[in-house]
């Protein structure tokens, strides 16, 4: 699991209000080289909850020195704009699991895909 | 890349071992995700570049074939844990790096998840034999997901029905390809040793 995948995915299970972000345990991380495509991460970055990929690159020991807050024309920062793409592609999640940050739900993270099923009682 | 060369690498790409009835679980043939790929790509570039999902990604043909045509990333969503191991072995044997994959039910999700989260989405849903109406489930969610347009797969005979929610959606429905889905007899019941349906390949815009 990536962490721009991570960045959108939410815990419904029934009663939740605020399922996001979800909080990440892992333990297994692998880091894997990907094609830089600075267009593309400039155009994700504005559709990111950005407070959500610094705390999960914050709970893999993974953030660097990313700013809490996104810099102003960032497009053009092409320093800034790999250490975004290495965050957001590069670090991948292994082993591990995604905790529903309110019910404590956990859903497990096995061979790099994250299983969101829900029992039916859940949902 | 070259339509042929696509289409003679995703016949590289192995599918289920075990295809589950009530999933509607089918291969896409390679030469129909080829098609459907180089079509997204050549005639309306929602692929290179963009963040794809593929809904009911099975083993993986069509995320593949966009990973190859250089998606930013491309999301492979599916319920079967078996379906998703496989697609996970196909990315490794063609060292994608642009793909991830998620566990989960299209047809549960909350109204408004991923909501607009994707640029494009992909897909060849279950036509709805086994659970009546789950192919419109899967149009509602894919299109919710994306921002810019759904490629999907449906049965002919439900145009006229896919027609009409369009309309209701507010969306734009285009018919881009009427094709004969040669669906191998995969599974114990079908008699025949294959069977050809009328599929049409459809476009969804946001307008």
């Amino acid at each position: 699991m990536k962490l721009l995948t991570h960045n959108m995915l939410t815990s419904h299970v029934k009663g939740v209000t605020k399922g996001y972000p979800l909080l990440i345990k892992a333990t297994e991380v692998k880091v894997n080289e990907v094609d830089f495509n600075p267009q593309f991460v400039s155009r994700m970055i504005p559709k990111l909850e950005w407070s959500a990929l610094i705390q999960a690159a914050d709970e893999l020991g993974q953030r660097q020195d990313l700013p809490g807050e996104l810099v102003p024309e960032y497009e053009k920062n092409e320093d800034f704009l790999k250490k975004v793409h290495r965050v957001l592609l590069e670090v991948e999640v292994i082993e591990g699991c995604l905790q529903c940050p309110e019910s404590g739900r956990e859903f497990p993270i096995s061979k790099g895909i994250p299983n969101m099923l829900l029992n039916e009682d859940e949902s | 890349m070259k339509l042929k060369d696509l289409e003679s690498c995703l016949q590289q790409v192995d599918t289920f071992e075990e295809p589950k009835v009530l999933l509607e679980q089918y291969p896409t043939s390679p030469h129909i995700a080829a098609c459907m790929l180089y079509t997204i790509h050549s005639s309306f570039d929602d692929i290179e570049g963009k963040l794809v999902a593929d809904l009911g990604c099975g083993c993986g043909v069509l995320s593949i074939g966009a990973a190859m045509l250089d998606a930013g990333l491309c999301v492979g969503f599916d319920i079967d844990e078996d379906a998703l191991d496989i697609f996970r072995r196909n990315a490794e044997e063609f060292e994608l790096t642009n793909v991830d994959l998620v566990q989960c039910d299209i047809c549960c999700l909350e109204a408004e998840a991923y909501a607009q989260k994707f640029d494009t989405v992909i897909m060849n849903p279950p036509f709805g034999t086994k659970h009546k109406g789950v192919d419109m489930k899967f149009l509602q969610a894919a299109l919710t997901m994306a921002k810019t347009a759904v490629y999907s797969l449906h049965k002919t005979s439900t145009r006229e029905h896919i027609q009409k929610k369009a309309k209701d959606w507010g969306v734009k429905m285009e018919v881009l390809a009427e094709l004969r889905y040669d669906l191998p007899a995969s599974y114990k019941f079908h008699k025949k040793k294959s069977v050809d349906i009328e599929v049409d390949f459809m476009r969804f815009s946001k307008t």
